[in-house]
């Protein structure tokens, strides 16, 4: 049965799918990028857990042991530290315009901030 | 492989923004305004040589970056098209700042206008890395830092509503680039590479064995939709008309011209020359591209009608010019894809012009966006009346326009696809362009009436200057020239296109 030899690849996708909708539908800012950030974390999951051999360990050569048949694909790896890269600068930017957004209008609830932004409108 | 001189420019189009942007930094906000428009002025005059060495007979080429081949390196490429999109953007980016010089120094704070400066030249670098890189992740990092930049020129300008629409924007982008990334994860498991030559030399392995059929259709699904979200097509539009009408009118033109227009310029490429058309065809995501392209050229157009503010207005406009492009994409053929890449170009010197303009005619009435009080507006600012003119013209279709040969193009390749596309796209067209004209004419006739009579226009602070009447004079004159001389660039995308896959 493919769903137990690859249950990594199935717990990524369900986290994947769990960090989707919550920053897709969910009201509240903060969970909101709780939620990109699981939605990112479970792609690296998967993509780490493609670029992993089973028996081989990380390709950082040791004892002078050079052959290839030794380590892992290195290049999810480097991709994985990439989107984490990434994933950090975007989760920091979100935070800082959370912390504008709540400083203005006081509240973490994205519909109340539209409502609150209309009335500022409005009455400006 | 030893490279000529001129082959290093695509990698200096690249890096001098980037590097610039790191020395902008420090500057002062009137050197670093002056610094930035010289280097984004260089990377215009790099795309001009290169694309008159391709024009000259030049063959594309790869370019390997630090000395490791293929499949191990990272590459750029180069070809007839890159360097006219090259071309395009950086001009339409040059403009775009230029034109929105005097408004930057009113939205924005004194100590950050450096900052936004550095944000600009991010921009411009991340843009070329999206036209000429060859290496599908070094796309996706590119990516992020447009999406990353447009959020900070959206937030600019201090206000309730442009934190808003930031936050909107980042929320939607990031499920598109998302998507996009599973998209290039899902590939990479698939193919085991990561350059785009390698990637479809193995896709057309995997295709022609007919294995793997439904993983291939989901990875061309997640990255059209990944990208179809970032630039704005129809059904994931939300995000569109508050982050183009409260920010400054430099970073709207940016976005809307230049942004919106990288990622699909990513896409194409994308299928070009990681997939293949015929695979993709064979998906049939074309004929979803193509029902929500007319789609939405009808809703944006419909959205854009019930505005009663002119950059609302020019926002949904946008919405149903990206249907055009997602229409002429969607036909599958080359005809529809040269339609597309053109309407690409033309769209962007549009879009950027009705933006600054707007800002500037919006100036000369109080400051207030409204139809209520535009009127007369021609007569108070008649650079930008006048640019606004042939904008809206330009969009409505008028001939000797851009916007003319774009939908002769589109309408051609309509005929020739042939089927039911064909009376698909023809019908469409027509339509839109139909309520193309009722909501931009109607705008148009506005600016030239006459202003109600219990209204009046506080003087407007200090001139609107030079820079903003020179930058909408050469946009002007740049669409007229699309319409006039659009053969030359028809050919040079048809030849780009020809040697892209």
């Amino acid at each position: 049965m493919n769903l137990f030899t690859n249950y990594v690849e199935i717990a990524s996708m369900v986290l994947f799918g769990i960090g989707f909708t919550t920053l897709l539908l969910h009201r509240n800012m903060i969970k909101k990028i709780i939620g990109f950030s699981m939605m990112d974390s479970a792609m690296f999951l998967f993509l780490a857990a493609k670029g992993y051999i089973t028996g081989r360990t990380a390709p950082i050569v040791e004892n002078g042991v050079q052959e290839m048949t030794a380590y892992i694909n290195p290049i999810p790896a480097g991709l994985v530290l990439t989107g984490i890269v990434v994933s950090v600068s975007v989760t920091a930017v979100m935070l800082a315009l959370t912390v504008r957004l709540y400083r203005r209008y006081h509240s973490l609830d994205i519909d109340k901030i539209t409502e609150l932004c209309r009335k500022e409108d409005e009455e400006a | 492989m030893i490279h000529q001189l001129w082959q290093s420019i695509p990698f200096a189009c690249i890096l001098l923004p980037l590097v610039s942007a790191a020395v902008c930094s420090v500057l002062k906000p009137a050197a670093a305004r002056r610094f930035c428009l010289s280097i984004i002025t260089v990377v215009t005059g790099l795309s001009v040589y290169l694309t008159a060495q391709f024009a000259l007979g030049a063959e594309s080429y790869t370019y390997m970056m630090g000395h490791y081949s293929a499949p191990w390196g990272n590459e750029i490429r180069a070809g007839m098209l890159e360097a006219v999109t090259a071309l395009f953007f950086s001009v339409v980016m040059a403009l775009s700042m230029l034109g929105g010089l005097k408004k930057i120094g009113e939205h924005i704070e004194e100590h950050q206008r450096s900052l936004y400066c550095v944000v600009l030249l991010l921009m411009t670098s991340a843009l070329m890395a999206q036209v000429f890189t060859n290496d599908i992740f070094t796309s996706y990092v590119f990516l992020e830092i447009m999406t990353l930049g447009a959020c900070a020129m959206i937030v600019s300008r201090k206000r309730g509503r442009t934190l808003l629409a930031a936050t909107r924007y980042m929320i939607m982008n990031l499920i598109g680039s998302g998507l996009f990334l599973l998209g290039i994860i899902l590939l990479y498991d698939l193919t085991g590479h990561l350059l785009m030559e390698n990637l479809q030399t193995s896709v057309a392995a995997i295709h022609a064995s007919g294995e793997y059929a439904l993983p291939l259709t989901v990875v061309i699904a997640l990255m059209t939709i990944g990208l179809g979200i970032k630039s704005a097509l129809f059904p994931f539009h939300t995000w569109v008309s508050d982050a183009y009408s409260f920010t400054t009118p430099t970073s709207s033109a940016v976005i809307s011209s230049l942004v919106c227009k990288g990622y699909i310029f990513l896409l194409l490429k994308i299928y070009y020359r990681v997939f293949g058309l015929d695979v993709v065809l064979s998906t049939g995501i074309f004929d979803i591209l193509l029902v929500f392209g007319v789609v939405g050229m009808i809703m944006g157009s419909l959205s854009a009608i019930r505005q009663n503010d002119i950059r609302r207005m020019i926002a949904f406009s946008s919405v149903a010019q990206i249907g055009y492009i997602y229409m002429g994409i969607g036909l599958g053929t080359a005809e529809g894809m040269m339609a597309a890449m053109f309407h690409v170009f033309s769209h962007a010197l549009c879009k950027a012009m009705l933006f600054l303009s707007a800002g500037g005619l919006a100036d000369a009435s109080g400051n207030s966006k409204k139809f209520r009080d535009l009127r007369g507006a021609g007569f108070r600012a008649p650079v930008a009346g006048v640019a606004f003119t042939i904008g809206a013209l330009s969009m409505v279709g008028f001939p000797f326009l851009g916007g003319f040969s774009s939908k002769l193009n589109f309408a051609l390749a309509g005929m020739s696809a042939g089927g039911t596309p064909s009376l698909l796209v023809i019908v469409a067209l027509t339509i839109s362009t139909a309520l193309n004209t009722l909501y931009f004419l109607r705008t148009v006739v506005t600016l030239y009436r006459k202003p109600a009579e219990d209204v009046s226009y506080p003087a407007e602070k200090g001139r609107r200057g030079f820079c903003f009447g020179l930058s909408l004079v050469i946009f002007s004159v740049l669409n007229i020239a699309m319409g006039l001389f659009s053969q030359p660039i028809i050919n040079a995308i048809t030849a780009g296109l020809a040697t892209f896959s």
